[in-house]
């Protein structure tokens, strides 16, 4: 059901590199959850609303106070490269 | 073992409490075992006990808490059982896991988990496998498996897990200890490293059903930081019930049958037989879309975790792969970062979100999601608490399952209904078959965490299982 060329666009999608190894065992993979799945899109559910939220809350928005937020140096502090006070990474275009 | 580790967390509390128990020596007790468990249920373990101070004054009187993975914890690594979050070490910590130091229960260790709570065994993990303590060939379920191997082996007091489509209840079940998934919004998600949102929930993993209430009544609360947190309508009490009086026990044929090995239906029977005789109606219920709910929850978690883990690229924290270009960075470092059950549903998730699959997938399974909350919501209008096995069998074997995802994912198939509708419900263990611990899952419409713990009180009484001899 789902072939090599899904996985790998859906990968790509994902960003997510996959190896040939990878695509070849998701390709079989996602077939047969997929299968499992495909149960619900023959029931009939037009007359049914969504759920997104199973418990009603209502949307609460707090006073817009100004207050400190997380220091440049501790948000920086986990992070894999950091060049002048910021986020290094490589060229988009390299 | 000694007397300390003997005592259930809420009796050490209490003799901190009358000054009877130095909270140091309680601290390091535990720690010690923790440094030094066989069952790798532990992903970092304090190095030293915390200052005493108040303790004594605290509700929970400073008896040390396991607390999942992922769980951000200020200055101590916070890993979600992931590569990718390699040497992460957050800027702060989550509500929840304040809220419990705040009453006396500190960070005694982290426990491990699947990677990002993606799992049913516990297999799942960069850290590796967690054995269970009542048999060290097999899984300790998941994805909360640390922590109910910690709990069960008496390496920690009580814990903290995450529930999203099991994760609490089944390995509990799996370790014969006790796991309550609270209604969706009581607990504050602030601080839990997400998966899938609209379903994931903090709870308590403990020995009994009374330490669960104790943690449980000190985790609950609206939170301004997590706009889906409620405030529980009902102060959480600990149970004195005896008895089942009046109460109305449905069993739902579509998940009680099919699948479910013997030995876990004859302790489930006998466990509905107590409860006949502790004064309780047992009757059928229907939950007639129950059956498509593992199908609904396989969409769903999916996608909300395709869009969750989107935010692990290698640019602000944790692992980065070397590359020449930002897109093979990205690219590469979620290769390399990601194990393949987390790589499988962000593939699964991001499928189902894609242009012209959205309608077919998410959105049917949303409807699905409607037809499950309804289904519960007209059960109990006959009945007050549903009564399933939390899991159809007995913990298996290591690696009896890792080349099958679809027979893994079979291991929610009794716990993800109640995920879906956002209602609360609890695992107790209700006795043995084969040697090995099983799962009694007891779950009431939303809000209803007090009598759900009554009852499972009530029950634990009469069954009087007895989980001591894995805690030596």
């Amino acid at each position: 059901m789902i072939d090599r060329e899904q996985v790998l666009h859906v990968a790509r999608l994902a960003r997510l590199e996959l190896t040939e190894d990878e695509v070849e065992r998701m390709a079989g993979e996602l077939s047969s959850i997929l299968g499992h799945i495909e149960t619900i899109t023959s029931l009939p559910l037009d007359d049914v609303p969504p759920t997104t939220h199973v418990v009603e809350v209502e949307s609460s928005l707090r006073a817009d106070e100004p207050r400190p937020s997380l220091p440049r140096d501790v948000a920086l502090a986990c992070a894999p490269d950091v060049a002048d006070d910021g986020f290094r990474v490589p060229s988009p275009q390299a | 073992m000694s007397e300390l580790i003997a005592l259930s967390a809420r009796a050490a509390a209490a003799a901190v409490a009358a000054g009877g128990l130095d909270p140091t020596e309680l601290f390091e007790a535990y720690r010690a075992r923790a440094a030094a468990d066989t069952l790798n249920a532990f992903t970092w373990v304090a190095e030293q006990a915390p200052a005493p101070d108040g303790a004594a004054r605290a509700p929970l009187g400073g008896v040390p808490l396991g607390v999942k993975d992922l769980f951000a914890t200020k200055g101590v690594p916070s890993q979600a059982g992931s590569k990718i979050l390699a040497g992460y070490r957050p800027p702060y910590t989550a509500t929840v896991v304040e809220r419990l130091a705040t009453a006396g229960a500190p960070l005694l260790a982290k426990t491990n988990q699947d990677e990002f709570a993606m799992g049913s065994s516990n297999e799942n993990s960069a850290f590796g496998a967690v054995l269970n303590p009542w048999d060290r060939a097999r899984v300790p379920g998941g994805s909360s498996g640390g922590s109910a191997a910690a709990v069960a082996a008496g390496l920690a007091p009580w814990a903290l897990g995450t529930d999203t489509g099991g994760s609490i209840r089944q390995p509990a079940a799996l370790c014969g200890i006790v796991g309550l998934k609270p209604t969706y919004g009581a607990v504050s998600r602030y601080g839990m490293i997400a998966f899938a949102s609209s379903l994931d929930q903090a709870g308590p993993l403990t020995r009994d059903v009374a330490d669960c209430a104790l943690l449980f009544a000190h985790m609950t609360g609206r939170d301004p930081c997590d706009a889906t947190s409620l405030q529980h309508p009902e102060a959480i009490a600990v149970p004195t019930a005896e008895r089942l009086d009046g109460k109305v026990i449905g069993v739902p044929e579509e998940l009680t049958g099919e699948g479910v090995e013997p030995g876990v239906m004859a302790a489930f029977e006998a466990a509905l037989a107590r409860a006949r005789e502790l004064g309780a109606r047992i009757e059928r219920v229907a939950l007639p879309h129950a059956d498509h709910g593992l199908s609904a929850y396989y969409v769903l978690a999916p996608a909300e975790a395709s869009s969750n883990l989107a935010r692990f690229d290698g640019v602000r924290y944790g692992y980065r792969a070397e590359a020449d270009d930002l897109l093979a960075m990205y690219t590469r470092t979620r290769h390399d970062g990601f194990g393949p059950e987390v790589k499988r549903r962000i593939l699964i998730g991001t499928y189902a979100l894609s242009s012209g699959y959205y309608d077919a997938y998410y959105g049917r399974a949303q409807r699905v999601r409607t037809t499950i909350a309804r289904d519960f919501a007209a059960a109990f209008e006959a009945v007050d608490l549903i009564a399933t096995p939390t899991s159809p069998g007995v913990a298996f074997r290591l690696g009896a399952k890792t080349g099958d995802p679809l027979a893994m994912y079979l291991n929610d198939y009794f716990t993800v209904p109640m995920s879906l509708a956002g209602i609360p419900a609890i695992s107790i263990p209700c006795g043995l078959a084969e040697g090995l611990p099983v799962g009694l899952q007891l779950a009431g419409p939303a809000f209803s965490e007090n009598a759900i713990l009554d009852a499972a009180h009530a029950l634990e009484g009469a069954l009087a299982f007895d989980g001591s001899a894995v805690r030596s």
